[in-house]
This record gives structure tokens, C-alpha cells and sequence, in this order.
């Protein structure tokens, strides 16, 4: 009987403490909330660097393309 | 790819404006407020595009002093993404004053002076466009470069200074530096931003110039 309320006891508490663990845990570390910040400029900051690398991605595939028909060129002559 | 360093250059240059751009601390300024990180884009619009504009009559003037067809090419390809720029700057430009001054076309000396002067570069692409005869073309169109990039100072850097402008640096209105309105901060992102808005028009207009060459290639071996 005893061993049994021990074990009790013991799971109970364990459960209360892994609560108020996760309880604590879930206010002092924050994690990658820099994108959730009330400004939310980080957002803005993201968007715009995609929407650039983007265009540039553009550009290298334009670049290399010209580059191809070049040497191809070379190689007619 | 040891070649093409400067491409790369240019994309960490702007992409560290944007991000140093939003992120960095500005000035706390009344009417302008966060609006005076327009200064990383906006304004670099212009200064890019003049810088280009001055390797187009520099071309021009290469071109006129030996006729080697290579330098009108540079020239007429370096108008066509400083004319890019230009849209952009009168773009953003107008957004910018809406909120700032009130109205996108407050009659402000600098904005109907670069207006004229962007027409002084589309008569340029018209005149091109109008001689077929190409070592003509390419003289006439390389001393009308010369003219339009002259007028092209006066009306958006010498006029502008004699009346009142709401630009800074115009007239009554003193210029960013020396109101301070801008600190050592937006520098330290102002002029990358320059440095790399300018490398990727010139990256733009070197593939204009190397898509023209294959171009004449083509034709010559049609002929």
C-alpha cells in the first residue's frame, strides 16, 4: 500500500513539476522571435532581400546564357 | 569567376543596404520620420544614374576622338539603364513627396528640371533610332550626348541651387550634410548603397553591350 503511494506521489509530482517547467521555460527562453517582433520589420527586411536576390538570380541566369552563346560564337569562327 | 568579382560586389553591396538600411538607426526627424531611409534608395537611384551618365559622354568623347564604333555602343548602353534608374528615382521619388511635401508633383524646380532633362535622354534613343547609317549615327548621337549630359547638370544640379527647392541643397534649403540630418550612420549605408546600385546598372549594361555584340556577329555573318 505504501509503495503504492509512493509511486503516487512521485508521478504527480514529477508531472507538476515538468508543467511548471515548461511554464517557466515558456517564459524565459525565446526562440527565433526576431521575425515575430511587435514591429515585424524583419519581415520587410526578408521580403525585400528575397524579391532582390530574385532579380539577381535573374540576372546570373541571363549573364550566363549570353556567356554560352559567346563561346559558342568563338567556336563558329 | 575572378572576373566577375564585382558582380558580387554589387549584390552583398545593396543587399547590405536594404538589410543595414531597415535596421540600423536614423535620425529622429520631424514630417520625414522613418521616411528618411528613402535616402538608401531613392537617392541612390540618382546618383547612380549620374555616374552612368558620365561613362556614357566619357564613351562619346572616346568615341569622337578615334571612331571606334565599341565606345558609341557603351555610351548608348549605359543611357538606357541610367534611364532605368531615372524612372525609378522619379517613381519612388513621387511616392516619397506625397507623403513628405504633400503632393507626388509639387512644382518644385528639381523635379521639373530632371523631368525636362530625362526628355533631353529619350530624344537621345529617338535620334539614334532615326539614322541608319551607323558611323553616322553613332557621331551625331555621341555629340548630342554631349550636350544632353551638360544640359542634364544644369537642369537638375545648377537651377534648381539658384531658386528655393524643398530639395536639400537646393537654394535656401541646405543640403543633408550640412544640416546634419544625416549622421555618420546613414553614411556608412548611404554610400555602399551607391557603390552597389552602380555596379549592377554597369552589370545590366554590360550585358546589353555583350547581347549587341553577338547581335553583330549574327548580322555580319548573315550578310
Amino acid at each position: 500500500m505504501n509503495k503504492y503511494k509512493i509511486t503516487f506521489l512521485t508521478t504527480i509530482l514529477g508531472l507538476l513539476s515538468a508543467v511548471a517547467y515548461s511554464q517557466e521555460a515558456q517564459q524565459q527562453v525565446e526562440m527565433a522571435d526576431a521575425m515575430r517582433q511587435s514591429g515585424k520589420i524583419y519581415v520587410v527586411v526578408a521580403v525585400l532581400c528575397i524579391v532582390f536576390l530574385g532579380i539577381v538570380a535573374y540576372l546570373i541566369s541571363i549573364d550566363r546564357k549570353v556567356s554560352r552563346l559567346e563561346s559558342k560564337m568563338k567556336d563558329n569562327k | 569567376m575572378k572576373k566577375n568579382w564585382w558582380k558580387i560586389a554589387a549584390v552583398v553591396l545593396v543587399l547590405y543596404s536594404i538589410i543595414a538600411g531597415f535596421l540600423l538607426k536614423v535620425p529622429v526627424l520631424p514630417i520625414l520620420h522613418e521616411t528618411i531611409r528613402n535616402l538608401y534608395f531613392h537617392v541612390t537611384m540618382w546618383f547612380s544614374m549620374i555616374i552612368l551618365l558620365f561613362v556614357s559622354v566619357w564613351n562619346s568623347v572616346r568615341y569622337l576622338s578615334g571612331f571606334n564604333s565599341k565606345y558609341d555602343i557603351v555610351a548608348k548602353e549605359a543611357v538606357h539603364i541610367s534611364i532605368v534608374f531615372g524612372l525609378c528615382g522619379l517613381a519612388t521619388g513621387m511616392l516619397w513627396a506625397n507623403y513628405t511635401w504633400g503632393e507626388p508633383w509639387p512644382n518644385d524646380p528639381k523635379l521639373n528640371g530632371v523631368a525636362i532633362a530625362m526628355l533631353f535622354y529619350f530624344a537621345y534613343l529617338v535620334l539614334r533610332n532615326s539614322i541608319d547609317e551607323e558611323q553616322k549615327r553613332a557621331r551625331i548621337a555621341a555629340i548630342y550626348n554631349i550636350f544632353a549630359f551638360v544640359m542634364f547638370i544644369v537642369f537638375t544640379m545648377i537651377l534648381p541651387r539658384m531658386t528655393d527647392s524643398l530639395h536639400p541643397g537646393n537654394g535656401g534649403n541646405p543640403g543633408f550634410g550640412k544640416y546634419e540630418d544625416i549622421d555618420n550612420n546613414m553614411r556608412m549605408v548611404f554610400y555602399p548603397a551607391i557603390i552597389g546600385w552602380t555596379l549592377i546598372g554597369t552589370w545590366i549594361m554590360q550585358l546589353g553591350i555583350r547581347y549587341h555584340k553577338l547581335n553583330t556577329i549574327i548580322h555580319s555573318n548573315k550578310n
